[in-house]
C-alpha cells in the first residue's frame, strides 16, 4: 500500500459525499412539523366530539401509532422517512414504525422466534434506556422530596 | 498453469467461457442494463414467501439457464464453486440443493464471483474435469435484514451507502474452446483500511482493489494501457474515487479504462442508489449479462474483472472492528494467439 491509514481517511474524506444539510434540514423540519400539526388538528377533533382532555391526548396516540403502522404495512412510511429524515423518526409515529417494521420483517421465522423475538429489535434500546432514566429521575425526585 | 508473483496465476493455455446466464430483479431490470439479463423478476419476492428463498430462487434459474446454454445436464457439470452473502451461504445452498451437483462453497462476499471464477478456472486448468460453474448472488432485502434494518423501516442511508443489488450471475468455465477466454487470475490479500463506517464499502474495499490491480498488473508485466477495461465490482462512486487516486500516486491512470459494476448496474440518479450497487450479485450479473456478451462478439478484446468483498460481519461492526477487504481479478481475452 502507497499511503498510510491516515493518508487513506483524508482520501476517503475527499472522496465521500456529505449530506445535504441545507436539504434534509428544512425537509425534516416540514416532516416533523406536519405530523405534530395532525396531532394537533387530532386533539382539537376529539376535544370538539367531548373526550376529556387526557383521553383526548390519549385517543390523539393511539391515532397516530395506528396511522403509522397502517403506512408501514403498505410499505409507505419507509418512503415518507427517506425524505422526513428525523422528522419522521422523532415523533411517536417513528416509534410505531420501528416496531411494526421488524415485526413483519421477521414474521417468516414464526411468532415466536421471528415476530416476538424480533418485534423490539429497534425499539428495545429506547425502551431500555428511557426505563433506566426514569428510575433515574425517580431517584433524584425521592431524594430532592 | 503458472504462478507468478503474490497470488498471481497464469494459465498457459487458456481456459473458455463456454456459456453464461444471469438474472435480476425488477429494479435492476429497469436500470442501464435492462433486457439483457436471461431473467428478470417482476417482483422482488419472485414468487416466493421468504427472501432467502427468492435469493435461492435466482440461482436456481441462473444456474439452470447457464446450464441449459451450455447444453449440459446437470451430471455432466465437474464441479460448482458458489456463494452468496447469507449466513451460511443459504442463498445458493438451497438454490442448487435439488441439482446433485458436487458443490464446492465459496465465500468472498462480493468478491465471490472472481473467487469462484479463479477456483473453477484452477481446476479445470489441472485437467479435473471438462465443466466447472461458477454463481453468485445477492438479494436487496434478504441482505437488508441480515445486515442492516428490516426493508419498511423508515431510515435514511447516507450518501456513501450502496445498494444490495437483487441479482446472480453463471459462467461455466471449460477447456480452451471458443471465447471469452480465461487467460489469468490473481487471488488477493486481505487489505484492512482502517473503515469503520459499514455504510462506506466503496471506501473499505478500494485499498484492496488497488493492491491485486497492482498485483495483477505487476506478475502479468501488463499496464493499464493493455486493457480495454478495467471493471472493479463494486466499489461504487466513493471506491471507484480512491483506486483511481491511489493508483495516481503511483503514476498509474486508469481513469480512461476504469469502470465499476456498482456504477454499470443502476442509473444513479433516477435509480436513487447513492453511491451505486454493490452485493455478490452485482459483479456477477454484470459481468454475465453485459462484459462476457461482449467478450464474446469482440465488441471488448482484454478486460480485468477485480471483484471486491467487505469480509466484516453485523457482528463485528457491532464490535467496532474495521472493516477488512479483498478483491479477486480474472482476466478476460477475446482472441488468443494458438
Amino acid at each position: 500500500m502507497n499511503v498510510t491509514k491516515k493518508e487513506y481517511e483524508e482520501l476517503n474524506k475527499s472522496r465521500s459525499p456529505k449530506s445535504k444539510l441545507q436539504k434534509t434540514l428544512p425537509k425534516a423540519f416540514v416532516a416533523g412539523g406536519v405530523i405534530c400539526a395532525i396531532g394537533q388538528c387530532l386533539l382539537m377533533l376529539y376535544r370538539y366530539l367531548g373526550l376529556e382532555e387526557e383521553t383526548a391526548g390519549l385517543a390523539v396516540s393511539v391515532t397516530l401509532i395506528t396511522l403509522s403502522v397502517l403506512l408501514t404495512g403498505l410499505g409507505l412510511y419507509d418512503k415518507l422517512a427517506k425524505h422526513g429524515g428525523a422528522g419522521t423518526l422523532v415523533p411517536i409515529t417513528g416509534f410505531a414504525n420501528s416496531v411494526a417494521a421488524p415485526a413483519l420483517e421477521f414474521k417468516t421465522e414464526g411468532y415466536i422466534a421471528g415476530i416476538g423475538a424480533k418485534m423490539f429489535l429497534i425499539a428495545g434500546p429506547v425502551i431500555v434506556y428511557s426505563t433506566v432514566a426514569a428510575v433515574a429521575y425517580g431517584v433524584v425526585y425521592a431524594l430532592m422530596k | 498453469m503458472k504462478k507468478l508473483s503474490g497470488g498471481s496465476i497464469w494459465f498457459e493455455t487458456p481456459l473458455s467461457v463456454s456459456a453464461f446466464a444471469s438474472a435480476a430483479g425488477p429494479k435492476e431490470n429497469d436500470g442501464p442494463l435492462s433486457g439483457k439479463f436471461d431473467f428478470a423478476a417482476e417482483e422482488p419476492c419472485i414468487g416466493e414467501d421468504s427472501w432467502e428463498k427468492s435469493e435461492s430462487s435466482l440461482i436456481t434459474k441462473t444456474f439452470g439457464k447457464a446450464i441449459e446454454k451450455a447444453r449440459l445436464a446437470p451430471s455432466e457439470v465437474d464441479f460448482v464453486f458458489a456463494g452468496d452473502l447469507l449466513n451460511q451461504c443459504v442463498g445458493t445452498v438451497f438454490g442448487l440443493r435439488d441439482f446433485k451437483v458436487p458443490f464446492i462453497g465459496v465465500y468472498g462476499a462480493c468478491s465471490t464471483m472472481a473467487e469462484s471464477l479463479a477456483l473453477a478456472s484452477v481446476f479445470i486448468s489441472s485437467g479435473l474435469g471438462q465443466n466447472a460453474a461458477a454463481i453468485t448472488s445477492s438479494h436487496f432485502c434478504s441482505a437488508e435484514r441480515q445486515f442492516r434494518m428490516p426493508v419498511n423501516y423508515g431510515g435514511q442511508r447516507t450518501p456513501t451507502s450502496q445498494w444490495t443489488a437483487t441479482a446472480a450471475g453463471c459462467a461455466v468455465v471449460s477447456p480452451k474452446a471458443q471465447p471469452p477466454y480465461i487467460t489469468g487470475a490473481t487471488f488477493g490479500t486481505i487489505t484492512d483500511m482502517g473503515v469503520k463506517d459499514s455504510a462506506n464499502m466503496g471506501a473499505a474495499m478500494a485499498g484492496a482493489a488497488y493492491e491485486t490491480i497492482t498485483a495483477h498488473l505487476s506478475a502479468h508485466g501488463t499496464h493499464p494501457r493493455d486493457y480495454d477495461l478495467i471493471l472493479t465490482g463494486d466499489l461504487g462512486v466513493v471506491g471507484s474515487g480512491i483506486l483511481r487516486d491511489l493508483l495516481h500516486k503511483d503514476g498509474v491512470d486508469i481513469s480512461n479504462v476504469h469502470n465499476d459494476c456498482g456504477l454499470l448496474l443502476y442509473d444513479l440518479e433516477r435509480q436513487d442508489v447513492h453511491a451505486g450497487g454493490s452485493g455478490a450479485g452485482c459483479s456477477a450479473a454484470v459481468l454475465c449479462a453485459d462484459i462476457l456478451p461482449k467478450l464474446q462478439c469482440g465488441e471488448l478484446h482484454r478486460v480485468l474483472f477485480v471483484a471486491t468483498g467487505a469480509l466484516m460481519s453485523a457482528m463485528t461492526a457491532q464490535q467496532g472492528e474495521s472493516i477488512p477487504g479483498i478483491a479477486h481479478a480474472i482476466e478476460f481475452t477475446s482472441k488468443v494467439t494458438n
